[in-house]
């Protein structure tokens, strides 16, 4: 029942959160702040929850359209409440980072915001196929409002690109969703989006190829992956602040988790197969995204183009299907959710000082804006894999099991770190370092990070540390399920190895 | 006591947060007493743990803090591991590294981001730590990718000059060329040995693998790569030079006496795997000579005071690698060392002529400056005999051992040990080629100096490093249980002779050059060979060239030309192809009747026609 909870005061507060604007222009983003933070706090009831059969720890199914037993069937185990915890801590932060940044139309921006989040809650909640796409489609239509309401120059071209290409690749799940259940239909004489009842159909051969390819290209465009991923940089650069911090740090991730939960799983014998692809095209997200990262002038597209490159660290992780690699991938969700939000923010937040994101204009800011450059040089470090921080083990994680699945794609993918070091301080030379000079740009509002803005990164600099030096709390979490969904989809392929 | 080898790192973290949350604010005196003092405080630690250590009679002490991760059968802890090894290296890094930030007191004083910097100086000295004294190769990893990191910030100190950030960026990413290396091997060593704690590694590998083993030597291949990149040794020593643009107490400390030799403390550490896979070992004494030669060569032709120092440094790591590649891995540390006594010293000493000179580093805009800078000038002469490995100073003692130990080998030890003997031939012309232009001949100053620059903070440290350079050579490391044996090499008194002797005409071969001017560099240089090879050397056998040309070209130019993301050409060319088609179809659109009959009456002929045809 709390999971409903859960979603529900989203619902709920963003649709006060819209009319409250009529009030008073100020209540929008006060009443979203308590709503998040009543949903953070009903969250941490969940870590001290005793899990049940399977390791779930909360769970709550009811029937919905039963005509075609489609039920509202949410559960949430270890691995969902990661999710959950990354979701409202960042929601805070991306309310945070709105505070002073949205003043048009205040209410119905929060009202979006919360709505996307109660659709990234379902998401990472829902367990019935059905119901996991109506979730999916949930946070993509608040958010393309976020994009091409509040959005920069060219806000409608990044708002509709990103539209067209989830859509898209939505509808090739629903096609695969529909086949599956129809399947099930055909196995057991009813039809079923049960995760759990799908998770027993047997599909077999070049058709199972295929309707994991649905899920796999829907997850991907998410993530993203090459060569899905190009909507990303003309979303990231255009939307404001918060919109970037909600789609760096919370929707990319529904992508990897669905890869994790439903792709490999639904599946594994089409995975295994196709495992080589997979990690080759995260090898090549890794690097061709990091080389096009470092000519970006763009400082927000250069940060979107990490993003992917990132995240290719999680697909290699998940398609290797080991604890160390799976573990990996999730510790780099949640470590990058972190660093890529803070950075976007700090972007965000130089963006609003100086009204540029151009590179090209800036430098020696250091002197000016200290503050502002340590807490950079912070998450730039993080980013780039520094031991003693949350990134690092998330890809040292993902690549130490990596190794043992294929030490070719490993090798290459490794040179991401030394690929990340380059762009990663070219963007602290070319922002930070050098001689100050402000002929491109109006300076009068260039003033270092306030306090408030301080308590923000603070949190996230703690965050990133505790994950890099104790990822025990993190990953003692995730690790029951993981080895359930390991040792799941091994008996599956092997049985059929037997066969 | 020993239980409390946890608080030597500790000590300069708290320092590190210390002056990181106050941002500047303190006065530069509390700066000082906690940047400084928390490293002192550090030594003197350690100097009680190792007295205790020693005297327990124990040869390793293990303290487990906590488990770092534990995911499957990785479980790598923030576990300490003493040994005689870790034990010099700490005192090594706690000591040295406490005088120089005592000298860096002074050094920087007038600096406006002094806190800044001994945040930054403690981080290091922390991370240096985690790297000796972690008993699992990830935590190694932790401090070795930490020293890199504050390596970065220092050589980026003085950020305005942007070739001073070029320089800071080269050195990160050229070692972590290596690092990436390093960090494959610990993926290869775990998946075949399932352990990455160091003696239980060493112990699984050499019960698993024979001498010889392809994978043993993988693996010591890549951590050779982590090592090379660190250590500044051929192919990735091109960043060492450019690090100079960082403060000189930097140079002292990350660049010469502890980080740099970290390569070397890596390969002594897991130096049984080196011993299964002999191949690497003997490659490893082959980078070591040819590194220490060639840095041999170029620091003849350089004018740079910190630049020709850091060629030496690049040099004589090379000798420690061709010690751990004849398998004399305490005679590599030993050497180590006495290094960090006699360079700390010259680079600290570079670093008071370089401030009483209103920052000027060209030898050739000094001279005569035996007077004006006594401290200096005795701190030279020490640092530069034991450099070139005069009787009896320390650096004496531990070039000995090497070229005695490669003089024993079978094999290539012959090449090595001549090979040895002409780079102490080189290291005695280039050392005191420096010392006879800047402290004796004339003054070529532009701005003479008025007195000498540095209080007791920035003098003590010279004397107490002179009197290390002088009687290093007699402290007894206590090596033997960690390398399993004694080793003890011998060679004949008339060789032992020409060992010493070597290193000395290369001193004349200086005195008759810079000091009496008997022979003439001028007349030297006056054919275009002499003239080739000079500016051959000067610009480091044109490595840098070759990495410019080869790799870091071709990578700007393949980002240039890619900036918009040619992926992203294909979609918009999907949306291109849609509206051409779209405004096409829509010019059909035309409203005229006789255009529409036309169009019904051709579609019509069209089908019928492939009717018939068909």
């Amino acid at each position: 029942m709390i999971l409903v909870w859960l979603i529900g005061v989203l619902f709920l507060g963003g649709i006060i959160a819209w009319l409250s604007e009529r009030l008073n222009p100020n209540y929008p983003r006060l009443i979203a702040l308590i709503t998040v933070l009543l949903d953070l706090v009903l969250m941490l009831t969940l870590l001290g929850a005793e899990p049940a059969i399977g390791g779930w720890v909360a769970a709550i199914d009811a029937p919905w359209i039963p005509r075609f037993s489609i039920s509202f069937y949410l559960a949430a185990d270890g691995l969902s409440v990661l999710l959950l915890l990354l979701t409202a801590f960042l929601g805070v932060i991306a309310i945070g980072s709105a505070w002073d940044e949205i003043k048009v139309r205040a209410g119905f921006f929060y009202f979006n915001l919360l709505w996307t989040l109660a659709g990234v809650l379902g998401v990472f909640t829902a367990l019935d196929l059905f119901l996991f796409f109506f979730f999916w489609e949930v946070m993509l239509i608040p958010m393309y409002f976020i994009i091409a309401i509040w959005g920069h120059e060219n806000k409608n071209y990044a708002a509709m690109k990103f539209f067209i290409f989830t859509q898209v690749t939505g509808m090739l799940m629903l096609v695969s969703i529909l086949m599956l259940a129809y399947f099930h239909y055909l196995q057991n004489g009813f039809v079923s989006f049960n995760y759990h009842d799908l998770l027993t159909v047997e599909t077999r051969g070049p058709l199972e190829m295929w309707i994991m390819l649905g899920f796999f290209i829907a997850f991907t465009t998410k993530l993203p992956s090459v060569p899905f991923h190009s909507w990303l940089p003309d979303a990231h650069s255009q939307a404001p602040t918060a919109g970037s911090v909600i789609l760096a740090g919370i929707l990319l991730k529904t992508g990897a988790y669905g890869l994790i939960r439903f792709a490999v799983p639904l599946f594994p014998e089409a995975s295994k197969s196709f495992a080589p692809f997979a990690m080759t095209l995260a090898a090549i997200s890794i690097l061709y995204c990091a080389k096009v990262a470092f000519a970006q002038t763009d400082i927000k597209r250069l940060i979107a183009y990490t993003s992917v490159s990132h995240m290719g660290f999680v697909t290699l992780g998940v398609y290797a299907w080991n604890e160390q690699a799976l573990q990996g991938a999730i510790m780099t969700m949640l470590a990058h959710g972190i660093s890529a939000a803070a950075l976007f923010m700090l972007a965000g937040g130089l963006q609003h000082r100086i009204h540029t994101r151009n590179m090209l204009d800036m430098g020696g800011f250091w002197a000016k804006v200290p503050r502002m450059a340590v807490v950079v040089l912070f998450f730039s470090i993080a980013a780039l894999g520094m031991p003693g921080l949350g990134n690092f083990i998330g890809e040292f994680l993902a690549l130490l099991g990596a190794f043992r699945a294929n030490i070719p794609l490993t090798v290459i993918s490794a040179f991401g770190l030394i690929f990340a070091s380059v762009y990663s301080l070219w963007v602290i030379q070319k922002v930070f370092h050098g001689e100050y000079t402000n002929s491109e740009f109006d300076d009068s509002h260039l003033t270092d990070l306030t306090h408030r803005e301080m308590v923000y990164y603070a949190t996230m600099i703690i965050g990133l540390i505790w994950m890099g030096m104790y990822p025990q709390s993190f990953l003692a979490l995730s690790q029951p399920v993981l080895l359930d969904l390991i040792s799941s989809t091994e008996e599956i392929v092997n049985i059929v190895v037997q066969n | 006591m020993q239980d409390l080898i946890w608080l030597l790192p500790t000590y300069p973290v708290l320092g590190f947060f210390v002056l990181v949350l106050t941002a500047g604010r303190l006065p530069k005196n509390i700066v000082a007493i906690i940047g400084a003092g928390s490293v002192g405080l550090s030594f003197f630690t350690a100097v009680i743990i190792a007295t205790q250590f020693l005297s327990s009679g124990e040869n390793y002490f293990i303290k487990e803090v906590w488990t770092w991760m534990a995911v499957g059968n990785f479980s790598p802890g923030f576990n300490f591991y003493l040994d005689g090894l870790s034990l010099v290296m700490m005192l090594v890094i706690t000591g040295v590294g406490f005088l120089i930030h005592l000298y860096a007191t002074g050094y920087m004083a007038d600096d406006p981001s002094y806190s800044r910097f001994f945040s930054y100086m403690n981080l290091f000295v922390a991370a240096m730590l985690m790297l000796v004294l972690g008993d699992n190769l990830v935590v190694l990893y932790l401090g070795w990718e930490g020293v890199g990191l504050c390596s970065y910030l220092l050589i980026g100190f003085w950020y305005i000059n942007p070739d001073n950030g070029y320089a800071a960026r080269k050195a990160f990413v050229v070692t972590r060329v290596g690092d990436t290396a390093m960090a494959l091997g610990l993926f290869l060593l775990f998946t075949e040995l399932d352990t990455l704690n160091i003696q239980d590694m060493l112990y699984a590998a050499e019960s698993e693998w024979e001498v010889g083993n392809d994978l043993a030597v993988a693996a010591a291949l890549l951590l050779l790569g982590g090592a090379v990149g660190k250590s500044a040794q051929l192919p990735l020593q091109t960043w060492l030079p450019d690090a100079m643009a960082g403060p000189t107490p930097i140079s002292a400390l990350i660049h010469a006496a502890t980080m740099v030799t970290a390569g070397v403390y890596l390969i002594a550490r897991t130096h049984i795997l080196f011993e299964l896979a002999p191949s690497v070992q003997e490659l490893v004494g082959w980078v070591g000579l040819i590194t220490l030669l060639m840095a041999g060569f170029i620091a003849l032709t350089q004018s740079d005071i910190k630049r020709i120092l850091a060629f030496s440094t690049m040099s004589q790591i090379g000798y420690m690698f061709l010690a751990l590649g004849v398998g004399a891995w305490s005679a590599g540390i030993f050497h180590l060392m006495t290094h960090a006594f006699f360079k700390a010293l010259l680079f600290l000493a570079s670093g008071t002529v370089i401030l009483s000179l209103h920052h000027e580093q060209n030898i050739f805009k000094m001279g005569a400056l035996r007077q004006k800078l006594p401290v200096s000038f005795f701190s030279f002469l020490i640092g530069s005999l034991a450099l070139t490995a005069f009787p009896y100073t320390s650096g004496y003692f531990s070039k000995d051992e090497i070229l005695i130990a490669a003089h024993g080998l079978e094999g290539p030890g012959i090449i090595f040990f001549y090979g040895g003997v002409l780079g102490a031939f080189l290291t005695g012309i280039y050392t005191f080629r420096l010392f006879f232009i800047v402290f004796f001949g004339d003054s070529n100053a532009a701005h003479p100096p008025e007195k000498e620059y540095g209080g007791w903070n920035m003098n003590g440290p010279l004397i107490l490093l002179m009197i290390l350079s002088l009687v290093g050579g007699f402290i007894a490391v206590p090596l033997d249980p960690v390398f399993g044996h004694h080793e003890e090499h011998h060679v004949s008194g008339l060789l032992h002779g020409f060992m010493i002797a070597v290193p000395l005409v290369g001193i004349a071969i200086s005195f008759l050059f810079f000091y009496t001017k008997t022979f003439s560099v001028e007349k030297l240089m006056s054919n275009t060979f002499a003239q080739t090879l000079h500016k051959f050397w000067n610009n480091g056998w044109g490595f840098d060239w070759l990495y410019d040309r080869f790799i870091v070209f071709p990578f700007l130019w393949l980002a240039r030309i890619n900036r918009a993301d040619i992926v992203d050409g294909f979609y918009t060319l999907i949306v291109e192809i849609s509206r051409t088609a779209n405004v096409m179809i829509v010019k059909t659109q035309t409203g005229y009747l006789r255009w529409y009959a036309l169009s019904i009456a051709a579609g019509l002929l069209l089908l019928i026609t492939i009717g018939v045809l068909l």
